[in-house]
This record gives C-alpha cells, sequence and structure tokens, in this order.
C-alpha cells in the first residue's frame, strides 16, 4: 500500500503539468485474452492435459498395486470408491470416462475446472478445487491402472 | 543529537519537496534539493504480476529476523525467521524448532541481526545462501535459498557483542564474526576496572561451506578494543580479512567520550591462510569453551542441537604474519574492500577525510618491517605507508562503502545525511545526494563482490520523522532507491522498512528464482510422527501423552473428533500437511494454546504440544484461508477429568466403535 503514496502524486504531477501529453507510465498490461479467447479448442472427451492417448492391455496387477498405494497417499484424502466425500465417488470411473479424460484430470486439474465442460460440472457441485498433488505421468498411469482394477472386479 | 539536527534541516528540504509535489515543478529548485525525478515513476514500477529485478535482504535489526522485499518497487515478499521465535509459523514454539534457539545460555527468543552476507563463489553471488549475525548473544545464521527458512545456527565462544560480521571470503571458505565488547577470555570474576589487563577481543573465522558443518576454525586473541565491522578480501587479497576497531584507548566507562580521544584507531588485516598454516603447525591452543552448533534437517522437518567443548585459539606471538594493524583516522566503523581487492576504504566515523588504503602498498610495508610499533604481538604499520590517499572533507559522519564496479565508491554519511559519491583512484568527489535522514549503511547490488551490479544504490535511514503518516512516538526505519547508472545519482523510491535494517544485501532474481523449492516432498518425509495417508491417522497413549498423528488437506482433518484425553495428559498434535501443490499452507491452532500456532507447508509435519487444564470440548481449526470449505475445516477435542476412563476414540467422518 506505502508505495501509492509515492505514486500517485507522481501521476498527478504528469497529468498536471506536462504540455505534451506525457510518456504514459507504464500500465499494468491488461489481462492477455490471447490464452482465453484462443478458439475454444473443440473439447474432446479426453480433456485437456499432456495425455493425447493411452494405449490399454489387460490389467498389469503390478502396476495397479502402485496406483493404490499412491492413490491412498495422494488422493484418498478427498476420494472413496463408493460414497460421496470431498470429490466425487471413483467406482465406476473407467467406465464413465476416456482413460486419457481421467489421467487429465489428475495431471491438469486447475486447466480442466476452467475448461473441460465436465470438470467444470464438478466443480459446481464439490466446491473444493482438486489440487495437483505433483503426481507424475508414470505414477497418473498407476492410478488409472488401479481404478481400472477396481471396476474389473 | 546530531542527528537530530541533521534532520530539521533535511526536514525543511523535504518540505520542498512537498510543494513540488503539489504543484509544478519549479526546476531549479528540483535540481538543487535532488528532489524525486519526474520520471522516477516509471523506473520503480513494477506492474502487479510482473517480478522485481532483485531480490534484497534487509536485517530485522531488533526483531531478530530477516526482511525480503523486491527491488525496484520496493514491494515486501518475506519475512525469514531467523533469531527470533515467531508465533505466526511456531517457530521456537514447536519441539522441531525449538534447538535452533538453544545456546550455551540456555533457550533464547530474541537476538538482534545486523548484516545479512550473500555466500560467494570467485568473489560473486552463487545464490545459494544468506548468513546472518546475532549481535547480543554471538551467533551466525546460514539461511537457504531454495526454501528461504534458517537450517544452521552456529554460537561463537569468547565473543560478545558480534558485530563485525558475518562478512565471508570469496569462496564461503569462511564467515567471520569478533568481539565488539572485549571480555575476559575466558570469562572470570574480575574488577571491570581491570579492563586494560584482563579484557580481550577475539576474531574469529567459521567453516561455512557445507551445510550441517558450520565450526569454528580458528579464533584469533586481540588487544581488549572493540572491532567494529569486517571484509574480506577478493581477488589479490583474498586470503585476508579485515576488521575496523575503534575505543584503542581501552576506557570501559562513558566510551562517547574516553573512546574518542585517539586521531587514530586501527583496521587490523588478518591473514586467514597463515592462521591456517599456524593451525596446521600446532601453534593454535585447544581453550575449553562452551557453544552450541544447531542444525535443521529438512528432510527430518527437525532441528538438533549439539553442544561443544573447545575451541582453537591462536595467540599472535606464537604465529607472526597473522595480523598487522593500519594506522586509520578515526574511531573508523565500516572497512570496505574495491572490487578490484586492492583498495580498503575505512569510514572514520569522526574523521574529516575519508582514509583509502592500498593493499599493495600494505603488502610492501609489511616486507620492509616499516613498522610503528607493536601491540601484544601485533607490528602496527606506518601510516603513510599503507595510505593510498585521503579523500579530503568528503562529508560528517562517514560509516560504510561499496562499489559499482566503475571505479567509483559510495559511502553513507550519518551525520550530514548524504551519499558521497567518489573516484577512489583518483581520490576526488564527484557527486553528493541528501538522505533523509542519518543514513546507516548502503548497499550497490553486488557491491561487495568482484563484479558489481551497479544501477542502483540503497541508503538505510534511521530517521523518518516527517517522512510518512505519523504513527505515534515510535517510528517505522525507511530505505531510500537512488538511480547510480548515470553521473548523478538520482532518488528514485522511498519504501518503510520492518524492526531496525541495519544492512542489506541484494542478488539478480534470475540467480535464485528458478531454484526455489515449491513443496516438501511427502514421499521424502522423514519426520518420526509423519504420517502419509489419511489411513494411517492415528491417536496414540503412553502414560500421560496423547500423540495425534493427524492429516490435514483442503479441506478437513483426521482425526477431526477426539474424545478420551484427560486433564494432565501432555497433547501432542503432530500434523502432516498431505497437500503437494504450491501455496497451500494450513494452520493449526486449538483454544487455549500456550504454544502460539502452526503454519504447516505442503508435504511438512510439525508439532503443537498442548496440555489441556480443564475438562471440556475444545475446537481445533485450520487459520490459513485454503479453500471455498476453509471455514468448515474444524474439528474438536474432548477432554475429560483427570482419571476418567472416556475411552479413546477418534474419527473423521463416521464414528467407529470404541476401541480400548
Amino acid at each position: 500500500m506505502r508505495k501509492f503514496f509515492l505514486v500517485v502524486p507522481l501521476v498527478s504531477l504528469f497529468l498536471s503539468c506536462q504540455q505534451k501529453p506525457a510518456e504514459k507510465p507504464v500500465e499494468a498490461s491488461p489481462p492477455q485474452p490471447t490464452q482465453v479467447e484462443k478458439k475454444e479448442e473443440a473439447v474432446s472427451d479426453k480433456g485437456i492435459g499432456p495425455i493425447q492417448e493411452v494405449q490399454l492391455g489387460p490389467i498389469d496387477q503390478a502396476l495397479a498395486k502402485k496406483g493404490k498405494e499412491i492413490f491412498d497417499s495422494k488422493c484418498a484424502s478427498c476420494h472413496k470408491l463408493e460414497e460421496k466425500y470431498v470429490g466425487p465417488p471413483l467406482k465406476g470411473v473407467t467406465k464413465r470416462r476416456k482413460p486419457e479424460w481421467i489421467m487429465n484430470m489428475i495431471l491438469n486439474p486447475a486447466e480442466m475446472v476452467q475448461k473441460d465442460p465436465v470438470a467444470k460440472g464438478h466443480l459446481a457441485e464439490y466446491p473444493i478445487q482438486m489440487p495437483f498433488q505433483d503426481v507424475s505421468k508414470d505414477d497418473a498411469r498407476a492410478i488409472l491402472e488401479y481404478l481400472r482394477s477396481v471396476d474389473e472386479k | 543529537m546530531l542527528g537530530k539536527k541533521k534532520a530539521v534541516v533535511g526536514g525543511l528540504s523535504a518540505l520542498v519537496v512537498g510543494a513540488l509535489l503539489a504543484g509544478c515543478p519549479p526546476k531549479k529548485e528540483a535540481v538543487k534539493t535532488q528532489a524525486v525525478g519526474t520520471d522516477a515513476a516509471s523506473k520503480v514500477y513494477v506492474p502487479p504480476g510482473k517480478y522485481d529485478e532483485f531480490y534484497v535482504f534487509f536485517s530485522g535489526g531488533f526483531n531478530g529476523q530477516v526482511t525480503v522485499y523486491g527491488v525496484p518497487s520496493g514491494r515486501i515478499i518475506k519475512v525469514i525467521k531467523v533469531f527470533s521465535v515467531d508465533p505466526e509459523t511456531g517457530y521456537g514454539f514447536s519441539p522441531e524448532t525449538k534447538p535452533m534457539l538453544m545456546t550455551s545460555h540456555g533457550f533464547l527468543p530474541w537476538d538482534d541481526t545486523h548484516h545479512p552476507w550473500l555466500s560467494q563463489t570467485n568473489g560473486e553471488h552463487d545464490g545459494r545462501w544468506l548468513f546472518i549475525n546475532a549481535n547480543a548473544t554471538p551467533r551466525i545464521a546460514r539461511i537457504d535459498l531454495t526454501t528461504f527458512e534458517t537450517t544452521e545456527i552456529i554460537e561463537i565462544p569468547n565473543t560478545a557483542g558480534n558485530h563485525p560480521s558475518p562478512y565471508g571470503t570469496e569462496n564461503t571458505e569462511y564467515v567471520v564474526a569478533g568481539s565488539r565488547f572485549s571480555v575476559p577470555v575466558p570469562q572470570k570474576d574480575v574488577p571491570i576496572e581491570s579492563y586494560k589487563e584482563n579484557f580481550k577481543g577475539v576474531i574469529s573465522f567459521i567453516k561455512a561451506n557445507e551445510p550441517g558443518k558450520m565450526d569454528v576454525a580458528f579464533q584469533i586473541l586481540m588487544p581488549g578494543f572493540d572491532y567494529d565491522l569486517a571484509r574480506c578480501g577478493r581477488g589479490p587479497s583474498h586470503g585476508w580479512c579485515f576488521f575496523t576497531s575503534y575505543n584503542t584507548e581501552q576506557a570501559h566507562t562513558l566510551l562517547e567520550v574516553n573512546a574518542s580521544k585517539n586521531d587514530k584507531d586501527f583496521i587490523a588485516a588478518i591473514n586467514w591462510k597463515r592462521a591456517e598454516e599456524c593451525v596446521a603447525q600446532g601453534k593454535a591452543k585447544d581453550m575449553p569453551a562452551t557453544y552450541y552448533h544447531n542444525y535443521y534437517d529438512e528432510k527430518k522437518h527437525m532441528a538438533a542441537s549439539e553442544e561443544k567443548k573447545s575451541v582453537k585459539v591462536i595467540d599472535p606471538k606464537d604465529c607472526p604474519g597473522v595480523a598487522y594493524f593500519l594506522p586509520t583516522p578515526k574511531s573508523p566503523h565500516g572497512v570496505d574492500v574495491s572490487d578490484d581487492g586492492e583498495y580498503i576504504v575505512g569510514g572514520g566515523k569522526l574523521a574529516t577525510v575519508i582514509p583509502i588504503h592500498s593493499f599493495s602498498k600494505m603488502l610492501k610495508a609489511i616486507e620492509q618491517k616499516a613498522f610503528e610499533k607493536e601491540i601484544e604481538g601485533i607490528p602496527v604499520l606506518k601510516y603513510d605507508a599503507v595510505l593510498h590517499c585521503e579523500l579530503e572533507k568528503p562529508c560528517l559522519g562517514p560509516l560504510h562503502t561499496e562499489f559499482d564496479g566503475k571505479g567509483f565508491g559510495y559511502t553513507s554519511c550519518f551525520v550530514s545525511s548524504e551519499v558521497v559519491k567518489f573516484d577512489y583512484k583518483g581520490c576526488k568527489v564527484v557527486d553528493r545526494a541528501p538522505t533523509y535522514y542519518s543514513v546507516g549503511h548502503l548497499l550497490v547490488p553486488g557491491g561487495d563482490t568482484k563484479k558489481p551490479y551497479g544501477k542502483y544504490l540503497i541508503a538505510m535511514n534511521k530517521i523518518t520523522k516527517d517522512r510518512q503518516l505519523p504513527t505515534g512516538p515510535e517510528l517505522i526505519q525507511s530505505a531510500q532507491l537512488y538511480d547510480i547508472s548515470g553521473e548523478k545519482m538520482q532518488l528514485i523510491h522511498e519504501f518503510f522498512t520492518i524492526g531496525e535494517p541495519h544492512y542489506a544485501q541484494a542478488i539478480v532474481a534470475d540467480k535464485i528464482k528458478d531454484k526455489i523449492k515449491k513443496i516438501y516432498s511427502l514421499a521424502e518425509n522423514e519426520h518420526p510422527y509423519a504420517v502419509k495417508a489419511e489411513k494411517d491417522a492415528r491417536v496414540e497413549r503412553k502414560g500421560n501423552e496423547v500423540h495425534i498423528y493427524m492429516t490435514m488437506i483442503r479441506s478437513h482433518f483426521v482425526p477431526d473428533n477426539i474424545e478420551g484425553i484427560r486433564v494432565g495428559d501432555t497433547v501432542y498434535f503432530h500434523v502432516t500437511n498431505l497437500e503437494q501443490d504450491w501455496d497451500i499452507p494450513h494452520g493449526f491452532a486449538v483454544k487455549g494454546s500456550e504454544e502460539a500456532e502452526l503454519l504447516v507447508m505442503p508435504g511438512q509435519t510439525k508439532t503443537l504440544v498442548w496440555k489441556p487444564k480443564a475438562p471440556g470440548v475444545y475446537p481445533f481449526y485450520c487459520t490459513d484461508f485454503c479453500s471455498a470449505l476453509h471455514q468448515e475445516m474444524q474439528g474438536y477435542i474432548r477432554v475429560s477429568p483427570a482419571g476418567s476412563n472416556v475411552p479413546l476414540k477418534y474419527y473423521t467422518g463416521t464414528p467407529p466403535t470404541a476401541q480400548k
């Protein structure tokens, strides 16, 4: 706040005393519209984020086991399988969503809840913005495998 | 008093500046008063969302901390907790951080920080650490510049008033310490009047280049003067450090008068490479001494203290060539070495000149034994044999000097409230600019390195009356920013600072900002009471101790309902923040806590100790606004009377059946 005491009088000095229109004091650059107004990409059911394509095979049990460990540490505080909690219940999620969408939601939650219509809808219902939990792509793939293994049962 | 008189004079010029801002600029006065230039605003305006060019670390003086500002904007961005407890984060309250403030005098909640010093490699800032001294109970702290947290503190034995510190060497081999107040070494019960006989100064070199390994490498026993400030050499003078002294009169009362009698006091030149040789040759004595070394383990999120019992002390009589005195007028304060390592500028605060010594002349004088006399085994060099020149009539009360890398030095002048710019080779003043008022230290970014950035100068002022809205008898201190890129210094900004900053150092932001740690890795958290998944959260009773292994994530605690606590228990809330996202700390506070609160960073574990005194149900909650449901982040802990058999029970969500 304090710097206003200095800046404001100086600005008024420019306005009242300069003959020629003073060079405009540097303004805060207006909000950069490029990002937001860039042609809304046709939102795909794969979500928005680093994952374009996931190849699925038969369930890799070792990977699913690793995924459960990561899930317990980084996801289970907010997601249960069967019940609504801080976030939506996750049983059946691999049937409802594309694997790419699930991984993008894990890896890029901030952008997803702003731009992906399904994720946006979730934020209205569950008002805690899903955090990024410092999960690597490999870890996200393991979590996906765990969720698939849950849905296979 | 002198400072105050000058403040009035300065106040008048401030009124002129005020008038200037209110109306159209009367051009002549604008020049005469060195008013804020008309293009100043654009030079210091950093638009919201844009980064500043420099990090500037200000000491907090009597608040014991470090404050970080962005420059040129003057925006405050951080307070780093160092030598004073901080109820906001729990620093000095939590069992994890209490060991950081342990000393041979016990746990100390406060100290007085003076001089931040940025680590260097090859005489340039390397952006690894910031060091800062504690003046009252001599210590030096290391601050890690990836986390902006204090990670190490070492106590300095045999020393009182650690003012000439930490001012390290060009590869951060050492940081230094010294006695501003000479005392009996080792301490003993003697009459104060026996000062000349019993009191000694001590200059210390502390190994600094390895985190967790700070250690007093050796101390040098000096005559009982007051050692005031220090700088180590660079380039050709690497291997030497310089310390000013005053009170060579060895007064112990009314120093204001009694320590101002001699025309010249000394700059002590210490050859630390020679000291290393003497230590290697066994010429240093092991002296019993008790002092603490405290280290914060970032993986354990916990500090530990180690008590040391002995220190190596060198008597200059046993190690010829380790120390020399350079006569310097008069009660010199600062001692500063030019970027080329050749010129040593003394801030003779009561002198009418600024003496500039030459390092190469000093070496020659030593070789030719151009000695005036010897004091306690330390040769006093002849003034004329070491002097490069005296800068005539620079100003009143010269204190500190920094350099711009273009051949100019800038000295702060307390009594005449100004900064003088001078050509130190040609020995002439080329510009002067007023400060508002009574400047102490000044800084030029990198102005104590081989490669100063130049560009800006910051003056730190002790007196600010009439400079801002009045706030009662106590007024804040100020910093004034000058553009020094042209021939004339130009005042472009003024901002206000916390505590009493004595000195500050600035580093170009690019050397730090991309190395900043955003979270602590939960996977690497080795705190013995950490919980890494909600399913592991629990409560354990061990006699009268109850350990609550608690987790926090937006926006709930596990557990958030706890029963079975009794009056007489000591309850440990070990709270782990499970978030792994930047800028999501959670706070933890409980009603009736005598230990302040905690702020817990993502991936971190901290402990709050709580001793409930009466039965009832007590709330706890998150203090750091964390999400749309932050207000819902709360819980209850039930306390039953001593001896009650209410069973231990804890949960979040669905109450379980009682356990045990």
